[in-house]
C-alpha cells in the first residue's frame, strides 16, 4: 500500500470503496440504505442514506481505531502540525470538556477566562473541578470582552500555584486573540497544561497571516471547530494534542460520554474537509479575507457603523486580530446589535452568526458569494437610512464581572428553589443565564445574582436577545440555591 | 439535419425554436452567453440558456418597459438603467431629446460587448453622447446614489443567478434613496402564470410595496418568455401611473412607436382577476 499523503482522505475512500461492494445490510441503521424510510430518502438524498452506516471492519470504529480512522486521524494531526488528532462527533462542546475532563479531576484547579463557552463551565459541572477566573479585559467603547492579559495570567498562577491546567479562548467570537505563546511558556514553567478552545481559529492552521495557532504555540490541547471555518458538517470537530498529551488516556476520556455509533457522515466529511484545506487552504482562506476586508471598507464607508480590525490591536489583551471576522459595532446608528440582527433576517433575508448588545457577526466564508456580500453591506445601509436613530439611551453591553460563591458542581446540584427575577438579588444562582448565540453565560452556576445583572438580563430579552440556559423557558424566574 | 434551441419554462413544460446557426457561445465571469440565428425570430441571445431577448419580440419588451415611465414622468432629465447589456432600452431612452444622462450599470462587460458586434438592432445607441456605462453590480452602485434620477429602469434578469440581488428589498430600497422626490423605478416583475414565476413575482411586487408609496403593475403579451403573459412593476413616489398620465403630451413628441401607444398604456395597467388577486395577497 502506497503511503498516506494529504491528498488522501482515508475514511471517505473506503466508504466510496464500501458503497461500490453493495454489501446487503442485516445490520443498522434500520433504514437499510434509506429504503425503509423514502420521504428522508427523498428529503437527504440516496447518496447520502447509502453512507449512513455503522461501524464495521472496512470502515473502523471511532471508540477504538486501527484502520482506516486511525489513518485519517494521523493526517489530521499531521496537517494540524500537532501530535495527535481525535475526530469529534459531539461537536466542539465534546472536545471542551474531553480536555477539561483530561487535565482536572474532583477539586483541581482550572484558571479560564470568565468569558467562556458554557461547555466549558459544563465540563466543571461534570468533573467538579474548580474553576479560577481571570477576568477578561473589556473594551468598554464596544462593550465587548477581550483576551487574557499576561499580568492577569501571571496573578492566577502566583495566587494557584496548584492549578493543573489554563484554558484560553482563542480566538473570541469576534476575533479577538491573545498573546498565546506567552501564555504557554507561563503554565509551562509552573507545570500547567494550557488547553485552548480554538473553536472559532481552524483557518489559522491553513491560511496566510493568521494569527498563531494554539498547536504553533506549544499549548497542549485544542478543540478546534471544523465545521465553523473548516467546511465539515455540523456537529464536527477536531480534538487536537501536543506531545506532552497521553493520546491513549485521552481516548478513554472521550469515550466517557461520546456515542458509540458515530456518524459516518459527520467522520467523512471532517476526512474530506481537512484534505481540502491542507491542499489548498491558503487560497480558500486569501479569498475569505479579501471579501472580508471588502465589506469591512464599504461597511465603514456608509458611516455609523464601526467595522473593526487590527487598529484595535494593544499589544496584551488584543494581541492579534482575526481579519476573517466581520464584527461590525451598531450603537451610533441608534440600533442594538440584536436589532439590526433582526431587521436583517425579518426585512432583509440575510441570516448573520449573532448580534449583541452593542455588535453584530456576520461569518464570512469561502462559500460566499461577492453578490451576497454587496447584499449585506446594501441592507446595512437601508437599515440605516430606514430606522436609524439617535444613540442616546443605548445601553452599552458591559462585562459584568461576577461574583463567585459557590463551586459550578455544587451549585448546580444543591437544593434550590424557583425565583421571579426581580426577586432574586442577592440569592447565588443555580443555573446558567446566556443569549445564545454566543452562548457565553451571563449567569453561571454558583455566581451572585446582582441588581445589574438583572437589569441586562432585562434589557437583553427587551432588545430581543434570545435567552437560554435556564429552567423556566419565559426567563421570568431564575433557580437559586436554597440557603 | 435540425438543431434546435429549448429552454425548459417549467419542469413539465418546454419552449423550443429552430436554430439556424450559431453565431456565439462563450462564458463569462458571471454567466454563459449565446447567440443564435434562427428563421422565424430571427436573432436571439440567451444567458445561462434562457431566452433574453428575440430580434422579432424585443421590442415588445423595450418599449413597455422604457416608454410607460418615461411618459408618467413630466419632464425625466436623468435616467438610470441597470442590466440592459444588449442596448434594448438605452435605444428607447434616446429617443427623448430631454433626456441629458443616461447612465447603463452592466454586471456583464461581455454582454455588451457580444451584443454590440451581433445584435445591432438593439446595440445600436451606445454611442450616444449621453449614454455613459460601468460595469460594476448594481446593487453596489446604487448604493451610493442619493437623490438624483428621475427614472430607474431594471432590467434584470431571473431572480436566480448574477441578476438575484436586483429582486431584493435592499436593491428597492437604494432606488427609492436614488431617486428624487418625484421619481419613478420600473422593473422587470416576471411573469404570473407559471407557478414558480408566480411566487417571484409576489415576492418582488411585497418588497416594492414595502419601499415606494404608489406601486402598481402592468403588462405586456411577450411570445418567447415563458407563458407569454409577462409583468412589468412601476414604483412610483408621487405620480400615479394611469392619474397622472398625460397620453396626448406624450403623442406630441412625435416617437414612434410598434407597440406603446397612450390607450395601451391604460389598458396595461388592467390585470386579469387571478392576477390581482395574486398581488393582492402580498400587499
Amino acid at each position: 500500500m502506497a503511503e498516506l499523503s494529504q491528498v488522501n482522505a482515508p475514511i471517505y475512500e473506503a466508504l466510496r470503496k464500501f458503497r461500490r461492494m453493495r454489501v446487503v445490510p442485516f445490520d443498522v441503521p434500520g433504514h437499510k440504505r434509506g429504503r425503509g424510510n423514502m420521504e428522508l430518502t427523498e428529503f437527504l438524498g440516496e447518496d447520502c442514506m447509502n453512507v449512513d452506516v455503522n461501524s464495521m471492519k472496512p470502515l473502523d470504529n471511532l471508540c477504538h481505531p486501527v484502520s482506516v480512522i486511525k489513518d485519517a486521524e494521523m493526517l489530521a494531526a499531521e496537517a494540524f502540525g500537532a501530535a495527535n488528532a481525535f475526530f469529534m462527533v459531539g461537536g466542539t462542546t465534546s472536545a471542551v470538556q474531553s480536555m477539561i475532563m483530561y487535565a482536572c479531576k474532583e477539586g483541581d484547579k482550572i484558571i479560564m477566562p470568565r468569558n467562556v463557552h458554557r461547555s466549558a463551565i459544563n465540563a466543571i459541572i461534570l468533573t467538579g473541578a474548580v474553576p479560577v477566573y481571570v477576568n477578561p479585559d473589556v473594551n468598554h467603547k464596544l462593550g465587548i470582552a477581550l483576551g487574557m492579559s499576561v499580568s492577569q495570567v501571571e496573578q492566577a498562577i502566583r495566587e494557584n500555584p496548584d492549578a493543573k491546567a489554563i484554558m484560553v479562548n482563542n480566538p473570541t467570537y469576534y476575533g479577538i486573540c491573545s498573546d498565546l505563546k506567552k501564555i504557554t511558556e507561563l503554565a509551562h514553567a509552573h507545570g500547567m497544561l494550557v488547553l485552548v478552545d480554538e473553536a472559532h481559529g481552524t483557518h489559522f492552521y491553513f491560511g496566510d497571516n493568521f494569527p498563531l495557532t494554539a498547536m504553533a504555540a506549544g499549548a497542549d490541547c485544542a478543540s478546534v471547530s471544523m465545521h465553523k471555518s473548516g467546511g465539515s458538517l455540523t456537529q464536527s470537530s477536531f480534538l487536537l494534542m501536543g506531545k506532552n498529551i497521553n493520546a491513549d488516556y485521552m481516548r478513554q476520556v472521550i469515550n466517557l460520554t461520546q456515542t458509540t455509533s458515530a456518524s459516518y457522515l459527520l467522520l467523512s466529511s471532517l476526512d474530506i474537509s481537512r484534505k481540502r484545506l491542507a491542499l489548498s487552504g491558503k487560497e480558500i482562506f486569501a479569498q475569505t479575507v479579501e471579501m472580508a476586508e471588502y465589506a469591512r471598507s464599504e461597511i465603514n464607508g456608509i458611516g455609523g457603523y464601526y467595522a473593526y480590525s487590527r487598529e484595535l490591536i494593544n499589544g496584551d489583551s488584543i494581541y492579534d486580530f482575526d481579519v476573517s471576522k466581520l464584527s461590525i459595532y451598531t450603537l451610533p446608528i441608534g440600533l442594538a446589535g440584536i436589532e439590526v440582527y433582526d431587521l436583517l433576517r425579518d426585512e432583509y433575508d440575510i441570516q448573520i452568526e449573532f448580534g449583541d448588545i452593542g455588535n453584530v457577526l456576520a461569518y464570512i466564508s469561502v462559500g460566499d458569494r461577492k453578490r451576497d456580500i454587496e447584499r449585506l453591506i446594501s441592507a446595512l445601509a437601508e437599515i440605516k437610512r430606514r430606522f436609524g436613530k439617535s444613540s442616546a439611551d443605548m445601553l452599552t453591553q458591559e462585562y459584568i464581572s461576577p461574583v463567585v460563591a459557590e463551586t459550578p458542581r455544587k451549585a448546580f446540584y444543591a437544593s434550590k428553589r424557583s425565583l421571579p427575577l426581580d426577586e432574586a438579588a442577592g440569592h447565588v444562582c443555580s443555573e446558567f443565564v446566556m443569549c445564545y448565540p454566543p452562548g457565553i453565560p451571563i449567569l453561571a452556576p454558583g455566581e451572585l445574582i446582582t441588581p445589574e445583572i438583572i437589569e441586562y438580563i432585562r434589557y437583553a430579552k427587551e432588545k430581543g436577545c434570545q435567552m437560554t440556559g435556564t429552567e423556566d423557558i419565559n426567563i421570568e424566574r431564575l433557580n437559586v440555591l436554597d440557603m | 439535419m435540425e438543431l434546435w434551441f429549448t429552454e425548459r419554462h417549467t419542469p413539465n413544460v418546454k419552449f423550443s425554436i429552430k436554430v439556424d446557426h450559431q453565431l456565439y457561445s462563450g462564458n463569462s465571469e458571471f454567466q454563459r452567453i449565446d447567440v443564435f440565428d434562427s428563421k422565424e425570430f430571427g436573432r436571439f441571445l440567451t444567458l445561462d440558456g434562457y431566452m433574453m431577448l428575440t430580434e422579432k419580440d424585443e421590442f415588445i419588451y423595450h418599449e413597455m418597459i422604457t416608454h410607460v415611465p418615461m411618459a408618467v414622468h413630466p419632464n425625466p432629465k436623468n435616467i438610470l438603467v441597470i442590466g440592459a447589456g444588449d442596448g434594448g432600452v438605452v435605444r428607447e431612452l434616446t429617443r427623448y431629446a430631454s433626456v441629458e444622462s443616461i447612465d447603463l450599470v452592466e454586471i456583464d462587460e461581455l454582454v455588451v460587448e457580444v451584443s454590440k458586434k451581433f445584435l445591432p438592432t438593439t446595440a445600436c445607441r451606445f454611442d450616444d453622447p449621453r449614454v455613459h456605462v460601468y460595469y460594476e453590480d448594481g446593487v453596489k452602485f446604487i448604493r451610493r446614489c442619493t437623490d438624483q434620477y428621475d427614472v430607474i429602469i431594471v432590467d434584470s434578469t431571473d431572480p436566480f443567478g448574477p441578476g438575484e440581488g436586483l429582486f431584493t428589498k435592499e436593491f428597492y430600497g437604494s432606488c427609492f434613496k436614488a431617486l428624487r422626490d418625484d421619481g419613478i423605478m420600473v422593473n422587470q416583475h416576471e411573469s404570473p402564470f407559471y407557478d414558480e414565476d408566480a411566487a417571484a413575482m409576489q415576492r418582488s411586487h411585497k418588497r416594492i410595496v414595502e419601499s415606494f408609496p404608489i406601486s402598481k403593475v402592468y403588462q405586456a403579451h411577450i411570445p418567447t418568455y415563458p407563458s407569454g403573459h409577462w409583468l412589468f412593476g412601476f414604483a412610483s413616489k408621487k405620480y400615479h401611473p394611469t392619474n397622472d398620465y398625460n397620453g396626448t403630451k406624450w403623442s406630441m413628441l412625435g416617437i414612434k412607436t410598434r407597440y406603446y401607444n397612450p390607450r395601451l398604456h391604460t389598458g396595461a395597467f388592467a390585470l386579469p382577476c387571478y392576477v390581482e388577486e395574486l398581488l393582492r395577497d402580498v400587499e
